[in-house]
Formats: C-alpha cells, structure tokens, sequence
C-alpha cells in the first residue's frame, strides 16, 4: 500500500517535472526542474530495489551534470527570448510524434510478457542473501570487467576532449616562463653603484 | 499493486517528453541537450525496473554504463555548445549550416 503510494507520487512528479524542464521559460528553471525529476527517478529505482545506481543518479546526474548545465547556462550571455521563436508551432508537430512513439511503445509493452523461458535465462540472478551494492560489485568486476574499463575509458576521453575543445590560448594573458625564470643570474640581474654621497643614481 | 507494466508507462512519457522537448526547443541547444538526458533517464528507469522485475542483475549493470555515457556526452556537448557560442554569439541550432558548403 504505502509503495504503491511512494510510486504514484514519485512518478507524477517525475513526468510533472520533465514536463516543465522543456517548456519553462527560463534555462535554470529548467535545470532545476530536471534536479527534481532525477531525484524522484532515483526514488522510483530505490522501490525497485536498486538502491545503488539510485544514489549513482543522485551524485552523478544532480552533482555533476546538473551543475555542469547550471554553469553553462550562468557563464553564456544567451539572449533565451528570442530562441523560444516558434516554440508553439514546434511542439504541435512533436506532440503528435511524442504521443504516436509513446503509443508504439506502451503497445510493445502490452504485447510483451515476462514468460517462464525468460526467467530461466537470466544472466546473472539477483542474490537474496547479500545487499545490492555487494551483489553489483560480484558481478561488475568479473564478467563485465573489461566492459567496466571501457567505460573509464570513455570518460577518459570526454574529459580530455572536453579539455581540447574549450582550452584556448589568451593574447594578453601574462603567463609564467619557467625556463627564463631558471636562466635569470644575479650577475645579469643587478649592478654594484657606488653613488658619491648626496647625489643618488641614474638607472 | 505495482506491477512492471506501471514502471515501463512512466519511463514510455519519460521518453516522449525528450523527444518532444527536442523537437519544441528546435533552437535553444541546452535545452536540447537537457531533452536528451531525459530521454537516457528513461532508459535506465526501464533498465532497472526490468532488472528488478526478473531478478536479473545485468539490467543494473548496463544502466551504470548508460549513466557513464551520459555524463560524457553532456560534458562533450556543453564544450561544444560553448565554443560555438564563442565563435557565434548565440546557440539557435538554425544557424548552424556552416558545413553546408
């Protein structure tokens, strides 16, 4: 009863919720609205019993993602008026691709049951004796080992990526040079005066 | 009760919502580019409450992978979102033809 509760209420948000991320007017809005609908995902998942790629929702996608959203929207002087132009026209033509795909695939759902030959199958069965996060760990560092490395390797690469694509050498910018720093003596750097007394000196 | 088939409903508007939200926000980039970790969202919710209704664990183990590649592609698009927007000066996707020839 009180899950049946927990799911009507987290799935309502999370479509009220997407459903304002594209449509409200303003980008932080916006960003803000997809935190709160990937926190009631999370919520949905932690029903399921997946509580460790529940939490991984939460650090990954509000923590970092969503923040990285966030400081974009903040760091661009983007005009946002002027790019909702057409949005009405837009959303009448996508509203009927939206329903007609949701439609498709709730179909393929009805059409779909999880039968006796599939439940046999499984890959790798859920353990009832140890908790999740252990039972994911069982299975993640040996059979998907390698798949496991991969996915470090594509982060890997985004980051550097991300690095190359947004880096960019300023003109004016005073930097550091190490090498002449080193190569500097006292001798090129400073001269012995002996200055008559009252005068001072002319550098 | 709350069966599978409840789950697969809401990640099925979840999804149409993205797809929708591409093509609403034809012009505005980051909100695109916001459609589209919705659209990734849904398909770990289907992972997962697949993954809880067979007792199969590999469904949890491909939603890390998604959420992965989800983290790359965000941060790739943001980076390309704002070299763009520093060579242009805006970020509407019609403008975009340079590669037309």
């Amino acid at each position: 009863m009180i899950q049946a509760l927990a799911f009507y209420l987290f799935a309502a948000i999370v479509i009220v919720s997407a459903a304002l991320t594209i449509t409200s007017r303003n980008p932080v809005h916006a960003v803000l609205w997809l935190i709160l609908a990937f926190f009631n995902a999370a919520g949905l998942m932690v029903i399921v019993g997946a509580e460790f790629i529940a939490m991984l929702l939460v650090i990954v996608y509000v923590g970092a993602v969503a923040v990285l959203f966030l400081f974009v929207v903040m760091m661009l002087n983007i005009d946002f008026a002027e790019l909702r132009a057409g949005f009405a026209r837009y959303a009448a033509i996508g509203a009927v691709f939206a329903v007609g795909l949701a439609a498709e695939i709730m179909l393929a759902f009805g059409a779909w049951s999880a039968g006796t030959i599939e439940l046999a199958r499984r890959a790798a069965p859920t353990p009832t004796t140890i908790s999740n996060i252990q039972a994911l760990g069982m299975v993640l560092y040996t059979r998907y080992l390698f798949v496991f490395e991969g996915a470090g390797l594509v982060l890997l690469v985004a980051m550097i990526g991300a690095i190359v694509l947004t880096h960019r050498e300023r003109k004016g910018a005073r930097a550091q040079n190490v090498s002449r720093q080193n190569a500097r003596r006292p001798q090129d750097a400073t001269r012995n005066m002996q200055p008559t007394v009252g005068k001072g000196i002319d550098l | 009760m709350i069966g599978l088939g409840h789950y697969l409903v809401v990640g099925a508007i979840l999804f149409a919502l993205g797809v929708l939200g591409i093509i609403a926000n034809r012009k505005n980039l980051i909100v695109m580019l916001m459609a589209v970790e919705l659209i990734l969202l849904a398909v770990n919710l289907n992972f997962v409450a697949f993954s809880g209704y067979l007792h199969d664990l590999v469904g949890q183990v491909f939603a890390m992978f998604v959420l992965t590649v989800a983290a790359g592609e965000a941060a790739i698009g943001l980076a390309i979102l704002v070299i763009y927007f520093r060579s242009r000066g805006t970020i509407s996707v019609d403008d975009a033809n340079r590669m037309q020839g």
